[in-house]
């Protein structure tokens, strides 16, 4: 049974002390996420609210998940997920945040205004 | 792909141990990015609908539980560890803190679905559940607590498939009808930790809107 961890913790103390660190963490940053929410900060707050749940989520990943551990198969399979997410939420936004105003009423909000009649006159 | 008693944890097409496992894990993070596709597809519908009515989503927000919500996410967080250090005693061929953490596990799990209950049977007593009577002036409130309920219940249904997994391998290993050395700990313990993550990201999107 050759290359099975060897370096991998073996003890129980071993593990509880690489584990409960990051669980301390997690914790502390889920105090910091609820208490930061009351406090206003306008539109800061759902940044700082996403950004530390960023934090948080990278340290399951990488503590939890073993992404610390070089395994590159692992963290591409890993970065992959996160690539085509990033593609979807780029190209979404940068069709709805570039919309301009009169397009928007009747296709993503409802239709505020009335279709002018039909003058028999292309517009183009 | 259960391993008898007698048997190696190394089976077919495997040539070792190490590679039988990597395996195991690779398989499980490409599962877990269709399962990322998935759950991001939502949080996109989420994204769209509060950049378009950001006042509504706030008012929505304010309508959810923050208790229960904060004391769901400290008991996830909690199972994660706990799962985190089952996988690796396992590993580690360490019986007894495999055995204890993995039920831990169990525990915290099964802890969660019924805090989710209480919070659920509330929310349903306030009313919030879209459609004609809905409490909230703002119409796309509705559209925040579509999704809040669609998010949260698929995510109790993985975890919920989390905790039979959990169950079924803690039981074999129990049984000694499964090795120490079976990958199948470290591949529950990725899709749980997913199952963590994702709750960590609804978190903030839905009971930390509109506190301040």
């Amino acid at each position: 049974m050759s290359g099975l961890g060897e370096n991998l913790p073996q003890t129980a103390r071993e593990i509880w002390r690489r584990a409960v660190p990051v669980w301390a963490a997690l914790t502390l940053l889920l105090g910091l996420t609820c208490g930061l929410a009351f406090v206003p900060l306008g539109s800061g707050n759902v940044m700082v609210a996403l950004f530390i749940a960023v934090i948080k989520a990278l340290l399951v990943a990488v503590f939890f998940m073993h992404l610390i551990r070089p395994d590159p198969l692992l963290r591409l399979a890993g970065a992959a997920a996160l690539l085509w997410l990033l593609f979807m939420f780029t190209l979404t936004f940068s069709d709805i945040l570039t919309r301009p105003r009169p397009m928007q009423p009747g296709t993503v909000t409802p239709r505020t205004f009335d279709t002018p009649a039909a003058s028999g006159v292309r517009a183009f | 792909m259960s391993v008898s008693g007698t048997a190696e944890a190394l089976h077919e097409p495997w040539r070792s141990l190490r590679r039988q496992r990597e395996g195991t894990s690779f398989g499980t993070w490409v599962f877990l990015g269709s399962e990322l596709m998935m759950f991001g597809g939502l949080v996109l519908i989420y994204a769209v609908n509060r950049a378009l009515h950001p006042d509504a989503f706030t008012a929505g927000g304010r309508e959810t539980s923050l208790i229960y919500g904060t004391v769901n996410t400290a008991v996830l967080l909690t199972s994660s560890l706990t799962m985190a250090v089952g996988s690796e005693a396992a590993r580690a061929g360490l019986r007894r803190l495999a055995l204890r953490t993995l039920l831990a596990t169990i525990a915290l799990g099964c802890t969660f679905l019924a805090v989710k209950g209480f919070e659920y049977n509330e929310d349903i007593a306030k009313g919030m559940i879209p459609g004609p009577g809905f409490p909230l002036e703002e119409p796309a409130a509705q559209i925040f607590w579509a999704l809040y309920w669609i998010m949260t219940a698929l995510h109790a249904l993985h975890l919920t498939v989390g905790i039979g997994l959990v169950s079924i391998f803690t039981y074999q290993y129990w049984k000694l009808e499964r090795l120490h050395q079976s990958p199948a700990f470290e591949g529950t313990a990725l899709y749980w930790h997913l199952v963590d993550i994702i709750w960590i990201f609804l978190y903030p999107l839905f009971y930390l809107m509109g506190r301040s």
